[in-house]
């Protein structure tokens, strides 16, 4: 590792509306290395390779690559410095075969395509790299670990010495992943430099031979794996600053219990178990934290209790009634609200106007309806007040929803959800791409409610937001909720680690209610 | 008329049937693969065929009237292609407008050049030692240049999709233009390109109809033939060969009609001339049936390509 980088990004900054995704981040890759980017969502390490494929152009800063300054105007230069990028989601050609889809990406080919050549050079990365793939396979029969196969031996074909995984191991099964993690070693002991971006821990220790945290579009740290523990990751990627919000003393004393999960089973839209026995108990005035990575049963969660998703086992208590396999409008005239995650496809009807979205939930209340007529004048009026009240800033009461932002879409959808006074209201990353303003706005509408005495089931990602507003938090990972802490017993480290599902609290903690 | 010989007849206008709708077939099965959903075809075509009679008749040369009856179609293929590719327009509505802009348009072009026969028509050409092959020789090989050149077309086609890289990229801006533009292939002038083409195709279509099969303008005389080419395209599941064998059944069952009619069969001609539709609609039915729904479209088909959107 004396030798010379095969690429260096020095004082990288990039700044998007309102966010500094990557601030003065310096990195080097060595050819050989396995090099893990570590950090949580939004902490800026898809922003900063992004920025090395050329999809982004950094607004300061410089990259080297072996030692020449180098300036990448698209993905196409990035590809031709020897910089590939395997994205998330996969950039194949479905019906196409293997060997069609290689094929594809080569530059100044030649006319005729040319079956013997193509198959010949799959077959040596098979042999080099262990990269077996059938070159004759339409590609939409393959596996997701076979179809990530395919770009890798893409990006190798190109000439790639630079190869990105962003996430690569989320979506494989850990058969698959171990045998990524062969593949990676045998690429970078060819001379590649590999880079994959993580937010698992244990990840990180099986495969890489360096590692820089990513915090707040910061390095909080780069340093050799074998030097470092699973604890001084946790603690660099969540750090300490975290401000404690004083305004929840306000509300201290919460109310009687307004919900209660037990066992609670459901499948999540592949068929496979989503949530597996969940307990929960949530009470009037309360804000409930759920952190965990994505995928981990947020949503089935948020589905169950809003009635879109079948429980298979178990039960759920609302207000001392059993609301077990109630339908959403049953659940809805009970008192339960729901934002979620997608606001503009769930959440929202993006071609309707601010009126017509406003009425989505309360067309059938006799002030808005006469029979089947509906009055619109009334629910203009009642548009027109909440929007003052809440403060969305709208092009005019008539216009589609669609061009408004992201904060002022949040807004509407929240303060729709809020004026009809729920008392359990679930919300499912309500700050994901909104900047810090409309955050600050959504945060203050969640505490007034609970102010209210309203109880919010808040999902997020962010553990800044769950430690900003949460009164507990329950940590959730493979369906269940494996932690479940009152805020000032919460420790970051333990919550990351249960996050990871690497570490299991005394036994009494979990389902416990704390009571 | 001995049996032979009047099997023969049918055969062989069968093809002359059957080629303006491989012409137009052909020039939807491009567009097609790139992704644009062409609904113009008929409008198209008969933009082509007056078009191409005008200009064969002005200068007394049907090759000419060809070409330009290319550049027409061409040219309607550049409209589609500015709404749909560039502005995004809804690709069905686009196309609808087309046809019954062609329509029109070719109607109101056309008035004054009714009943006049062009000078040089395309005339049958008995290719040397093929056409005295006995059967296939008069069937095949005693036909016009333009049924020979759709062959050629159909050849080359064939193998532009499947053995050459322009081709590769073709498909995969029709099955997925976001991976495709990932990896540098120029998705918007690729997609302009093969709408203009396909124009030009379905331009040679109509074409065909005015120039050697029929030859003279009559008004809408394609008579729903572009119809019959969109929803061929889907019988011959984007594939340029079963397109050809398409496209000589419908000109068959077109052929039949009018030889029973001829042999004074006593059968409705109504009935007769409604046969082919009937035929397309049995034939759709079936291929959706037996292929449960699933089709072998390019995955992007009807969508237009918007980077931004992801």
């Amino acid at each position: 590792m004396m030798k010379q980088p095969l690429v260096q990004m020095r004082g990288i900054v990039k700044k998007f509306p309102g966010v500094v995704a990557n601030d003065h981040v310096d990195l080097d890759l060595f050819a050989g290395e396995i090099h893990a980017l570590l950090g949580e969502n939004g902490s800026g390490k898809s922003t900063i390779m992004s920025i090395l494929a050329g999809l982004y152009k950094p607004d300061a800063g410089e990259i080297l690559v072996d030692g020449a300054p180098a300036d990448f105007g698209s993905p196409r230069d990035a590809i031709d410095a020897g910089i590939g990028m395997v994205h998330q989601h996969f950039k194949l050609v479905e019906p196409f075969t293997v060997a069609q889809n290689i094929q594809l990406s080569e530059r100044d080919g030649a006319f005729l395509l040319s079956d013997a050549a193509i198959r010949q050079e799959i077959k040596a990365f098979e042999t080099r790299f262990g990269l077996a793939v059938d070159p004759d396979a339409p590609v939409w029969q393959l596996s997701v670990g076979e179809k990530q196969r395919v770009e890798i031996v893409r990006m190798l074909y190109r000439g790639s010495r630079v190869l990105i995984l962003d996430e690569p191991t989320a979506v494989l099964t850990p058969q698959e992943t171990a045998e990524l993690f062969v593949n990676m070693k045998k690429m970078a002991a060819a001379g590649c430099a590999v880079v994959f971006i993580t937010h698992k821990m244990n990840e990180v220790q099986e495969v890489a031979d360096r590692v820089t945290v990513l915090r707040g579009g910061k390095v909080s740290g780069t340093m050799l794996c074998r030097d470092v523990h699973a604890q001084e990751l946790v603690w660099l990627m969540v750090g300490r600053e975290i401000v404690l919000n004083a305004e929840r003393c306000a509300s201290g004393q919460c109310g009687g219990e307004i919900l209660s999960m037990k066992n609670v089973s459901a499948l999540n839209d592949s068929g496979r178990p989503g949530l597996s026995d969940l307990a929960l108990s949530l009470r009037a005035g309360q804000i409930f934290g759920i952190a965990g990575v994505a995928g981990n049963g947020q949503k089935e969660l948020a589905e169950v209790l809003t009635g879109l998703r079948r429980t298979e086992t178990g039960s759920i208590q609302f207000l001392g009634e059993n609301v077990t396999g109630m339908s959403p409008s049953e659940l809805i005239a009970r008192g339960i609200s729901y934002v979620p995650e997608d606001r503009l496809g769930m959440g929202l009807v993006p071609s309707l106007d601010a009126v017509e979205n406003m009425l989505l939930k309360s067309y059938t209340h006799p002030e808005y309806s006469h029979g089947w007529l509906i009055n619109r004048k009334a629910a203009e009026a009642k548009t027109a007040a909440v929007v003052q009240q809440y403060n969305v800033k709208l092009a005019g009461l008539s216009q589609p929803v669609r061009s408004m932002s992201g904060g002022n879409l949040q807004k509407l959808l929240l303060a729709r959800e809020i004026s009809e006074h729920p008392k359990l209201i679930i919300v499912v990353y309500p700050a994901r791409g909104l900047d810090v303003g409309a955050t600050e706005s959504i945060h203050k509408l969640l505490m007034e409610l609970r102010d209210q005495g309203a109880a919010i089931l808040l999902v997020s990602e962010d553990l800044d937001e769950l430690m900003k507003l949460s009164d507990r938090v329950g940590v959730m990972f493979g369906g269940q909720i494996v932690g479940n802490f009152p805020i000032e017993e919460v420790d970051l480290e333990e919550v990351g680690l249960l996050m990871m599902g690497l570490f299991r609290p005394k036994e009494e903690r979990i389902h416990g209610d704390g009571r | 008329m001995g049996e032979q010989a009047f099997y023969i007849a049918i055969l062989s206008s069968a093809v002359i049937a059957g080629t303006p709708i491989l012409y137009a077939a052909l020039g939807e099965l491009v567009t097609e693969r790139a992704g644009v959903t062409n609904l113009g075809v008929e409008g198209m075509m008969l933009i082509g065929a007056v078009s191409g009679f005008m200009a064969a008749i002005v200068t007394g040369n049907s090759w000419i009237g060809f070409a330009a009856a290319m550049l027409a179609g061409g040219a309607m293929g550049l409209i589609h292609a500015v709404l749909t590719v560039s502005l995004r327009a809804n690709q069905v509505v686009s196309g609808l407008a087309l046809t019954l802009f062609g329509t029109g348009l070719s109607g109101y072009l056309g008035k004054s050049y009714i009943g006049i026969p062009v000078a040089e028509p395309f005339r049958g050409v008995s290719l040397p030692l093929l056409g005295d092959i006995p059967l296939l020789g008069p069937v095949l090989f005693r036909h016009d240049v333009l049924i020979y050149l759709s062959w050629a077309i159909v050849l080359a086609l064939w193998f532009f999709l499947s053995r050459t890289r322009a081709g590769l990229n073709l498909q995969a801006i029709g099955e997925n233009p976001g991976a495709a533009d990932s990896l540098g292939i120029p998705v918007f002038s690729l997609r302009y390109f093969y709408v203009i083409v396909g124009g030009m195709l379905c331009g040679a279509g109509g074409a065909y109809l005015s120039l050697a099969s029929a030859p003279s303008w009559l008004e809408n005389m394609t008579a729903g033939r572009g119809w019959i080419a969109v929803a061929l395209v889907i019988f011959a599941l984007w594939k340029p060969g079963r397109a050809l064998v398409g496209s000589y059944l419908f000109g068959g069952i077109d052929a039949l009609g009018f030889h029973l009619q001829a042999a004074g069969v006593h059968v409705s001609h109504f009935f007769l001339q409604m046969l082919p539709y009937l035929f397309t609609i049995a034939v759709l039915t079936i291929v959706m049936a037996r292929r449960g729904g699933r089709l072998a479209a390019p995955g992007s088909l009807g969508i237009p390509y918007d980077r931004e959107q992801r």
